[in-house]
């Protein structure tokens, strides 16, 4: 069931009757029914993982809650006849237990997620290996149910285990609700990876009839069906064509395939989390934002801080925070400092745990070689900008360019060039061919190539480009216009007519302009894969 | 413990007068990489431990910020 298809749509509305019509006290188990629903419509045997994440993860952090309380009173009663050293010990033999559950789970959790997902790939590379050194390399391939959104799902639960080990909140005590945290169906597909602290106070509250709340979600949603399915499906017709043929479509056409994807990932992805916050808000639930205009960026380090907000927190909090202050990397941190001095000592830890978090980002995106090559790819850019970052000083002395408007225009074109280039290892999907492509830009441009005819050879016609080139200009001059806030407001302040006029001017858009009918068969998203 | 964190910041940076600097991290006078060596030195000289959520700017801006964040861990821990 796609977000894109007649039956979503119709899944969505009968369960938005049933939330406001049954009483307010099962709005939570209206979701959770609906969510298992669109999970076992997905695939009936995925119902079987997330209720082992879902059950493992509930009843560990209960146990970590109770196994604290016991250790609080424990500690209280024999605290007065311990000395500091005593004390330190019954807290260390207390916590021991805790975290002897809290990794049982966790190994659980991941071994599942790394099981399901990078079985095969292992024995691609071990047979791969073998071969190498003259073996059979014949270990057959295992037949496994991938879940869909199983990344998206363990991460959430993961993060929770996580934050009740360190007692950030306390465990939820309702299995319902909190498999209702789990499974939350506009957010399973793609995400976000929401954190139960800012989910659960708008998921478990019971929700009146909101009329503003739900035109707002009305408004996303369309919002969201507008980026997919007028631009994201549309462009989608001519990156196929120009990555299944990379032979015809090299040099100057490398270049345009790569700018063609990198607005429709974009239309893509932030069109699915449209479809999902403004679903969401439908049933009065706050699923927190994505994206913040990530094209706008001067850096590919503010890039990462406004794409995919979600992935890149998970990682910041949970992988590179804990790596880089956990006990060997202080001891390097101290041996650097010592032998190669301040600078490097400083630096070697974080640029480790960073090498640490792309390895685990790529790898998290996809069980192949080139997620992992794009992955270190922005590993590589965010390190070399950060070690230029005493020559940009120089530089910014000497030419007073910082601010200036065609400084800016230059550090956006910059960061989306950097960007697109990286994300051909996604296109292409395979290593040493993207770095062909990648050279074949410079070595052989074959600019001639590049005639109106070439591009109606894509698959599109010149209404699609003219509809791609407006919608591509409308989603700037949305972005523009969400700088001076939200572009919501602005439509809720408009008299009732021009309010009227912008809904069903873009509801009669998505319904003309929408991707129907070139080889139409609801794209999925391509977030869903991850 | 003052003295002793002190010496720390002042292996960061000897040049700062870390007892009136009032805005470590707005003024960026500590950088993410000081920010990393200075938690892991936190960690091992007061014998707590510091997650992810407490390394916010809040808890680093200035000496007394830092101090108060040591004293809750050692209490915490």
């Amino acid at each position: 069931m796609l977000f894109t298809s007649y039956s979503f749509m119709i899944f969505v509305a009968v369960t938005f009757c049933l939330y406001y019509v049954c009483p307010k006290k099962w709005q939570w188990a209206i979701l959770l029914g609906a969510s298992y629903f669109f999970y076992f419509m997905a695939g009936r045997t995925y119902l079987i993982y997330i209720l082992v994440t879902t059950v493992s993860t509930y009843l560990a952090a209960r146990q970590m809650d109770a196994r604290k309380e016991r250790a609080e009173q424990a500690y209280a009663l024999q605290k007065d006849s311990l000395d500091k050293e005593g004390r330190k010990a019954l807290k260390a033999k207390q916590k021991k237990g805790i975290t002897r559950v809290f990794l049982a789970c966790l190994i659980l959790n991941i071994g599942i997620l790394a099981v399901v997902k990078y079985t095969n790939f292992m024995i691609a590379n071990i047979n791969g290996i073998a071969k190498a050194f003259g073996g059979d390399g014949t270990l057959s391939f295992v037949d496994l149910v991938l879940p869909m959104g199983i990344s998206f799902y363990t991460f959430q639960s993961v993060a929770y285990l996580i934050d009740v080990y360190h007692g950030k909140y306390p465990a939820q005590k309702h299995l319902g609700k909190f498999a209702l945290f789990v499974a939350f169906f506009p957010q399973l597909v793609q995400g976000p990876i929401s954190r139960y602290n800012e989910l659960s106070e708008s998921l478990f509250a019971l929700h009146s009839f909101d009329k503003q709340n739900i035109a707002y979600g009305l408004e996303r949603i369309l919002w969201g069906y507008f980026k997919k399915m007028v631009i994201a499906d549309r462009m989608l017709v001519a990156v196929k064509v120009l990555i299944a043929e990379p032979e015809t479509y090299y040099g100057s056409f490398a270049f345009v395939g790569m700018l063609f994807y990198a607005l429709e990932l974009y239309a893509d992805f932030t069109g699915g989390i449209d479809i999902t916050i403004g679903v969401a808000q439908l049933f009065g639930v706050k699923v927190a934002e994505n994206f913040r205009r990530p094209y706008f960026s001067k850096n590919i380090k503010e890039y990462w801080k406004r794409w995919h907000i979600s992935m890149g927190t998970w990682f910041t909090d949970y992988i590179f925070y804990p790596v880089s202050v956990s006990k060997p990397f202080r001891k390097l941190n101290k041996f650097a400092r010592e032998h190669f001095g301040d600078h490097v000592g400083k630096r070697l830890p974080v640029y480790l745990s960073s090498f640490v978090v792309w390895l685990l980002t790529g790898i998290w995106h996809g069980a192949s070689w080139n997620f992992i090559a794009w992955g270190l790819g922005n590993y590589v850019v965010i390190m070399i900008s950060e070690e230029l970052e005493p020559l940009y000083h120089r530089f910014h002395k000497r030419f007073h360019v910082a601010g200036t408007l065609p400084w800016k225009l230059f550090q956006v074109i910059r960061t989306v060039l950097i960007m697109s280039c990286l994300r051909m290892f996604d296109c292409y999907r395979d290593v040493p061919l993207t770095f062909q492509m990648f050279g074949s830009m410079f070595a052989r441009p074959n600019l001639s190539a590049l005639t109106g005819e070439a591009f109606l050879g894509l698959g599109l016609g010149v209404t699609d480009y003219i509809i791609l080139a407006a919608g591509a200009l409308v989603l700037f001059a949305v972005s523009m216009i969400q700088r001076a806030g939200s572009v919501r407001t602005k439509i809720a302040s408009c008299s009732f007519p021009v309010r009227m006029v912008i809904w069903w001017g873009l509801f009669f858009i998505v319904l003309l302009f929408g991707a129907y009918s070139i080889g139409y068969n609801e794209s999925q998203f391509i977030y869903n894969q991850f | 413990m003052r003295d002793e964190l002190l010496e720390i910041l002042q292996d960061l940076h000897e040049d700062i007068d870390f007892e009136t600097a009032d805005n470590l991290i707005d003024g960026k006078i500590l950088d993410s990489f000081d920010i990393v060596t200075l938690v892991g030195e936190l960690c091992d000289t007061f014998d707590i431990e510091i997650t992810a959520d407490e390394m916010v700017p809040e808890n680093f801006q200035n000496l007394e910020a830092i101090l108060a964040l040591i004293t809750r861990k050692s209490e915490e821990d």
